[in-house]
């Protein structure tokens, strides 16, 4: 192979996969390398069992970018999210909350639990969904540089000032206390079902040490909700073959435009000289050389490991080191011999189409969380459970399934234990979990995958296995994601770039910190040797 | 009192929604469940199956029966082998669409029409002293749709057969006890079969048929799914994209095969010397390019529909449920050129689609349209442009 390109991406996940494929549309020679033996990071699937299909980490897909579909043609590489027709959650006492399409018939559902929350789902959403439109703009745009004294810089802070000026008193105040509040606290506003809060509050706490009623939760509710997946704000799906078979569609669409693609291939650092990016030396010895380099690796790895440290100026390493990444979710996957069976809706499956949310209120989240913020893994877990082989017939054989379990509160540091100890306990309370909600389950299981915060930054890369690639607190977001002053995917190395998801606009199968950065990265290219327009 | 197709018993127990149309006199699910949009990802990614039933169903049969339907339909009919079928049209003398509709062949001399509307009438009328007989045989027959890349897989633990249908073709099998005959076809541009059955064994061939789609995905799936994977496939519906012409009060509302996108059912009928009816006039048309209209598929520019909707404050609306209205096309200089048919947002293209009917110099893929929108009560427009159909076309629909 040739050693010499354009540009090098270090990591193969979904959001150097983007970089990548945006960059070789530009026309530049793009080389995408990869650690592991496959591409994709954590949205990967892997056949742990013949037949069966696992969806080892990211299992879902909703915030993926509308535009990159578009842009990158992945329709025509294969892209097919299958959108998820209803939510299932069940109830400690054996009930359940089941929400689907129809509004009238979410209606009498909610009613069974409460009359008055009938029409609050209807507020809820409709308030929600205009601070989505409100904030939408800035998922697609390079936060400005409010420190920036450059023409630029004050032009992009004007343009963030006119956007909100122009916006509603109400949204604006729902926007603030969504940032800065807890999602008990807005849920609170609307709801009194516990069932339905806890419902919606468990997209508050998902892949972040919060607990419904810290502050910050409220933040990421936001976040699980701006996902304009299909059109549709909130909406969810499951990838044909899993977040594994979407990025391997960004894979064939970078391959398209001409990137190449390089597996086990574990860079040891950026090469620099004088202050500039000049390549990547793997572990092996292989020096590639690229005049530009992104990494698309976590804010810890871009900033201490690819490049020394002393390298750079000393508030920002300061500022990465206490960058928090915490991870504090952990997946458990099964490999099913039939279907799981809810009691009260007996042999019925069709609730499985969608997310199974084992959260029943605000106060079992809550409590799952005081676990964690003492150093141990919920003893009642917070899961969120995704049977895709319910819709997607090829992920197991018939009348078999896979299971992708998302279980939280599971810390990355544990008190006086460490992961590789507690695995299969952990796993056996994520079990006996699941199996007091539906009796039997256990029989069902033919195989157990178990990922700890700590097999995923093993396995995955991510620093203490934080999904997000860095909590998601309003001090490490927007500008000041991963520092400030750093949020315009630029590094103080000349021709070094970060686009992974540590970088603004954040974690989640999104894609836009990976275009973000290749907008970046074209514009300073012309700038520096007049590429063509 | 409305009538009920031989698979209803079932069907009603499986539709969850009740939510029924009258279709040609019968029942007929608008979906199953409450969300259509799964329905259509089942036939898109794994298997779904629809009662086709209530089409009408005309038995041509007898000597001259080749000869008829020679001289009636526009597509050569001597070319379809026994074992065989062929999607095509009928027209008036002027050149005119009458309907549209798929002849099986059997024999020699032994014909199956199906067709949204009853032709007995018409037929018979056309038969003369010829010897061929024509019989309504729709209420013999339950029509079931097995449609989606598992259609194969699981049809074929039942009747071994269909591994070697191809595209358009059917054969005779058997399901369990029942005889059935299977064929290739469909209404949803996937690979698809259809079933048809004796009305007493309708409902043991449906049972095995769900049974042999466990773990498969197989759905149930109604007319809104179908109505959506019929539009990405191209295909054209009678009383949205076309009227009969029998029906028509103004040329207005007539269109030529030519004009609907059917000119490749035309070629070479200039070279033979088949008598048909309507076969002047399209000869002419051809001839003489003197095609109004031509059906295209549009494309709506995604960036600009956002962003029109965006400026108006509103968030753009993403409908899978096609819109079948008129909706006008305009050039850059605000003249009208055409308009749109059926109009949807496809979920398995992210994008706005719609069989549209543009003027015949705007026909080339890659043209802009302006296509006309109604926001915040104004009309307004966004680009789109021209594309050809079908939208959506797998190769595992003839592979």
């Amino acid at each position: 192979m040739d050693k010499n390109y354009d540009v090098i991406v270090v990591g193969g996940g979904h959001n150097g996969l983007v970089n990548g494929a945006y960059l070789a549309k530009a026309g530049l020679k793009v080389l995408i390398v990869e650690r592991r033996h496959l591409i994709g990071g954590a949205a990967i699937t892997e056949e742990l069992r013949p037949g069966f299909h696992f969806t080892s980490f990211s299992y879902a897909l909703s915030l993926l970018r509308p535009d990159i579909v578009h842009e990158l043609d992945l329709v025509r590489h294969g892209f097919m999210p299958i959108l998820m027709p209803s939510s299932f959650a069940p109830m400690e006492n054996g009930d359940y909350l089941l929400l689907g399409q129809d509004r009238d018939e979410n209606i009498k559902e909610i009613m069974r639990h409460s009359p008055h929350d009938a029409d609050a789902m209807d507020r809820y959403e409709h308030d929600m969904e205009r601070v989505c439109q409100l904030v939408k703009p800035l998922l697609d745009t390079v936060p400005p540089n409010i420190f920036g004294g450059s023409p630029e810089d004050i032009q992009d802070t004007a343009e963030l000032v006119k956007h909100l000026r122009g916006a509603d008193q109400k949204v604006v105040h729902d926007l603030v206390r969504l940032l800065t509040g807890s999602a008990a606290d807005f849920l609170d506003d609307y709801f009194e079902s516990d069932i339905l809060k806890g419902y919606i509050a468990s997209s508050g706490i998902i892949g972040t040490k919060v607990g419904p009623m810290s502050q910050g939760s409220g933040m990421v509710l936001l976040y699980h909700s701006i996902g304009e997946h299909d059109g549709h704000f909130g909406a969810w799906s499951f990838h044909k073959g899993g977040n594994g078979g979407f990025t391997q569609v960004l894979a064939r669409a970078a391959q398209a435009f001409g990137a190449e693609i390089l597996l086990n291939a574990p860079v040891a650092s950026v090469l620099t000289r004088n202050g500039e990016a000049v390549g990547v030396v793997l572990e092996d010895g292989t020096e590639l050389t690229a005049r530009t380099v992104v990494s698309a690796l976590d804010p810890r790895r871009t900033f201490t490991q690819l490049v020394e440290p002393r390298e750079l100026p000393g508030d920002l390493v300061e500022n990465i080191n206490r960058f928090r990444f915490q991870g504090t979710s952990a997946k458990v996957n099964f490999a099913l011999d039939g279907a799981p069976r809810y009691p009260a809706l007996g042999d019925r499956t069709d609730q499985y189409l969608g997310f199974i949310n084992i959260g029943p209120s605000m106060e079992y989240l809550e409590r799952a969380f005081d676990d964690a913020k003492y150093g141990w893994y919920s003893q009642r877990p917070y899961i969120d459970c995704a049977i895709q082989s319910f819709v997607d017939p090829d992920m197991a054989p018939p009348g078999k399934h896979v299971m992708s379990c998302f279980v939280q509160y599971a810390p990355y540091h544990l008190k006086g234990s460490d992961w590789d100890t507690e695995r299969e306990t952990f796993a056996d309370t994520v079990q006996a979990t699941f199996e007091s909600f539906f009796p039997g389950f256990g029989d069902l299981v033919l195989q157990r995958e178990v990922r700890t915060p700590l097999d995923i930054e093993r396995t995955v890369g991510l620093t203490e296995g934080n999904i997000f690639a860095g909590e998601f607190f309003a001090p490490q977001m927007y500008f000041f994601r991963p520092a400030p002053g750093w949020s315009q995917y630029r590094t103080p190395i000349h021709g070094y770039y970060q686009c992974g998801s540590g970088t603004h606009p954040g974690g989640c199968v999104m894609g836009a910190p990976g275009k973000l950065a290749s907008q970046q990265i074209i514009k300073d290219l012309r700038v520096r040797e007049g590429l063509g327009s | 009192m409305i009538k009920t197709t031989p698979f209803h018993e079932r069907l009603d127990q499986l539709n969850e929604s009740q939510r029924w149309g009258h279709w040609s006199g019968y029942l007929s699910a608008l979906k199953y469940g409450m969300s259509p949009k799964h329905e259509y990802f089942a036939v898109r990614n794994s298997a779904g199956f629809f009662d086709t039933s209530p089409l009408y169903k005309h038995r041509i049969s007898g000597r001259d029966a080749e000869r008829l339907l020679a001289g009636v339909m526009a597509r050569d009919i001597r070319h379809c082998r026994p074992g065989r079928a062929q999607y095509t049209v009928w027209c008036d003398d002027r050149g005119f669409l009458l309907e549209d509709g798929v002849v099986f062949r059997h024999s020699e001399s032994d014909f199956l029409l199906t067709a949204a509307e009853p032709n007995f009438g018409y037929l018979s009328d056309l038969a003369g002293g010829l010897d061929v007989t024509i019989e309504d045989v729709t209420d013999e027959f339950g029509m079931l749709a097995v449609q989606g890349p598992r259609s194969r897989t699981i049809l074929a633990k039942l009747a071994p057969e269909v591994e070697k249908l191809s595209y358009f073709e059917h054969t005779d099998a058997k399901m369990g006890k029942a005889p059935v005959t299977i064929s290739r076809t469909g209404y949803t541009g996937d690979l698809g079969y259809e079933v048809r059955v004796a009305r007493d064994d309708a409902l043991a061939v449906l049972d095995a048929v769900i049974e042999a789609g466990e773990g498969h995905g197989l759905r149930p799936f109604g007319e809104e799914a179908l109505l959506m994977t019929r539009i990405e496939a191209g295909l054209v519906l009678i009383n949205v994209e076309f009227s009969s012409s029998r029906y028509a009060y103004t040329d207005h509302d007539r269109i030529t095969p030519k004009e609907l996108g059917l000119g490749w059912m035309l070629k070479g009928i200039d070279a033979d010397d088949r008598p048909f009816i309507g076969r002047e006039a399209i000869r002419r048309e051809l001839a003489e390019r003197t095609s109004r209209w031509a059906t295209v598929g549009l494309v709506v520019d995604w960036a600009d529909y956002d962003r029109v909707y965006d400026q108006a404050g509103l968030i753009p609306p993403k409908d899978e449920t096609p819109q079948e209205y008129d909706s006008m096309l305009y050039d850059d200089a605000g003249e009208r050129i055409g308009y749109a048919t059926s109009l949807m947002y496809s979920p398995m293209l992210q994008r706005h689609i719609a069989l549209a009917r543009v003027r015949p110099a705007l026909a080339a893929a890659g043209t802009r349209v302006n296509l006309e929108l109604t926001i915040n009560h104004h009309y307004e427009t966004v680009a789109a442009e021209v594309t050809r159909l079908p939208f959506f076309n797998p190769p595992r629909k003839m592979a």
